[in-house]
């Protein structure tokens, strides 16, 4: 289970976050919703220990990450996946070195080991005979499921997915989509998606959250977002321009 | 009331510039601390620092190459005009020799080796931290400096010094050419000065000082890759400052290791 409290944020003259409270339950995939700049990615950086919050806990299975030194948090990280917004891989290694490296730096596997889990990973979010390959020639598409089979490489307990459908086209995004359901039903993790896509959100969460103004302002399960009244949370959903959200 | 006016702006200016160049400097300590601290977790990657020895290496080789032939060229011809009427030829050797060892082959290969790997470093570092490369290693627990700095680093300090003994080879002999088709002394002369003239202190000076700006190109390059914000203005912007800070620390530190290594070290 991932508490969070009272985590606020500021970056520079902007006040990111203000006492942001989330719970996030073992084994759910839950959505953070929100409009773009209101500190999703922010919220998930801090989750990763990638951003240290001004003010506020972070607690992993209990255990609180905020103030731990690299090493212990480094300890935290390696039961996480992160798939970032632009992927994110490393442009100077292959698909198959991308997707090995952390299991080549945090075990004792032999080459041969690592070889096979990364067709494994990689035949898991469907891409095939691509290890050889540098990510600058895959698409779109492509190079997220990459990113996400580098995400699951070493059996996370946890993923976090910043944007995952962002700029890919409405098939390929709804393959992610499936994607998140299947692995979430395959390893049994954690899921946590930041993303303002609603087909995406409606699609992978048990539950949705709405960040507003530096908060969760609203949290339920996709029927529940539905039928709100939440004027906010209408807004969005509706994609309105006129409401209490006002466009940045 | 203009000009009091411009006069704060200026102090301002002036305030705001010196107070980034502090907390510049405090955070390259606080990075060469780092990379101290992750020296012997990161050498144990040594495959890193191979193909980081090779890239920073046999990459300049032809472009350390051709500046060395013609600054030992030029210093030939250089040293040929000066003598005219005041030194024998016969010491031309000699003098390009201890000159290309000493200083210009350390000094010349690390602003041409500053230019390109400095470049190519905080160019490389600043895409990958813009396109959250960095924060993915992070992600995946694996700490960016031991795994991209220190190889950097380390991998300049070890090829600075073996392309600078290249270099000196190169500009030596571009000398030589020089000094037997055009300035007329015999290849018996040329070699019999080198020869008489070789000091073991001078040719470690040069390749103490090689690594020493190795370890300020990789640094520099890795600092300013790194503090790299924005997109791709940023990315150019950060690639011209690792330059010119290479550029003007080797400049600066070789005159202060010149006056450490000659008035002190070797001063007898």
């Amino acid at each position: 289970m991932i508490r969070i409290r009272e985590l606020s944020k500021r970056l520079g003259s902007k006040q990111v976050l203000k006492d942001c409270d989330l719970d996030i339950e073992s084994g759910e995939t839950i959505v953070v919703l929100g409009p773009s700049g209101t500190g999703k990615s922010v919220l998930l950086k801090h989750i990763i220990g990638l951003m240290h919050p001004d003010l506020g806990s972070i607690e992993i299975e209990g255990e609180n990450i905020v103030g731990m030194s690299e090493r212990e948090i480094n300890q935290v990280r390696k039961r996480f996946g992160m798939l970032f917004q632009g992927s994110a891989l490393f442009d100077s290694m292959t698909v198959g070195e991308n997707v090995g490296l952390s299991l080549r730096e945090h075990t004792r596997m032999t080459d041969a080991e690592i070889a096979r889990r990364v067709s494994e990973r990689l035949e898991w979010v469907g891409l095939k005979d691509v290890e050889g390959m540098k990510p600058a020639s895959l698409s779109g598409g492509m190079r997220k499921r990459a990113g996400l089979a580098r995400a699951i490489a070493m059996d996370p307990q946890f993923i976090l997915y910043d944007e995952p459908t962002t700029g890919l086209d409405p098939i390929m995004s709804d393959v992610i989509n499936q994607l998140i359901r299947d692995l979430q039903r395959r390893m049994g993790v954690t899921s946590i998606v930041v993303t303002h896509d609603l087909i995406s959100a409606y699609h992978v969460a048990d539950r949705l959250a709405m960040l507003h103004g530096g908060k969760i302002v609203f949290s339920g399960t996709p029927d529940q977002v539905r039928a709100t009244t939440d004027p906010m949370v209408r807004q969005f959903i509706e994609g309105s321009s006129t409401g209490p959200i006002q466009p940045v | 009331m203009a000009a009091e006016d411009l006069a704060l702006r200026g102090f301002e200016y002036i305030r705001r510039r010196a107070f980034d160049w502090v907390a510049d400097v405090g955070r390259v300590a606080m990075l060469l601390g780092d990379v101290c601290r992750f020296l012997v977790p990161g050498l144990r990657s040594m495959r890193l620092v191979v193909a980081q020895m090779e890239a920073i290496g046999v990459g300049s080789l032809w472009l350390v190459f051709v500046i060395s032939l013609f600054t030992g060229a030029v210093a030939a011809v250089q040293a040929a005009y000066q003598f005219s009427n005041v030194v024998p030829l016969k010491y031309i050797g000699s003098v390009i020799l201890r000159s290309v060892i000493i200083e210009l082959g350390p000094v010349l290969t690390a602003l041409v080796v500053g230019g390109r790997v400095g470049a190519s470093i905080a160019a490389e570092l600043g895409t990958m931290s813009v396109t959250e490369q960095i924060d993915a290693l992070r992600a995946m627990a694996i700490n960016p400096v031991r795994y991209l700095v220190v190889p950097r680093v380390v991998a300049a300090i070890i090829m600075m010094p073996v392309l600078t003994i290249f270099a000196d080879a190169i500009a030596v002999f571009g000398g030589y050419v020089v000094s037997v088709t055009s300035i007329g002394v015999s290849t018996h002369t040329y070699v019999s000065a080198l020869k008489q003239y070789f000091y073991y202190k001078d040719l470690f000076s040069g390749l103490l000082k090689a690594g020493f700006f190795g370890g300020i190109i990789g640094l520099m390059g890795c600092y300013h890759g790194f503090s790299t914000e924005g997109g791709a203005e940023g990315v150019g912007q950060a690639t011209t400052r690792a330059v010119v800070a290479a550029c003007v620390l080797v400049l600066i530190s070789d005159y202060v290791l010149a006056n450490v290594l000659f008035r002190f070290i070797f001063a007898s």
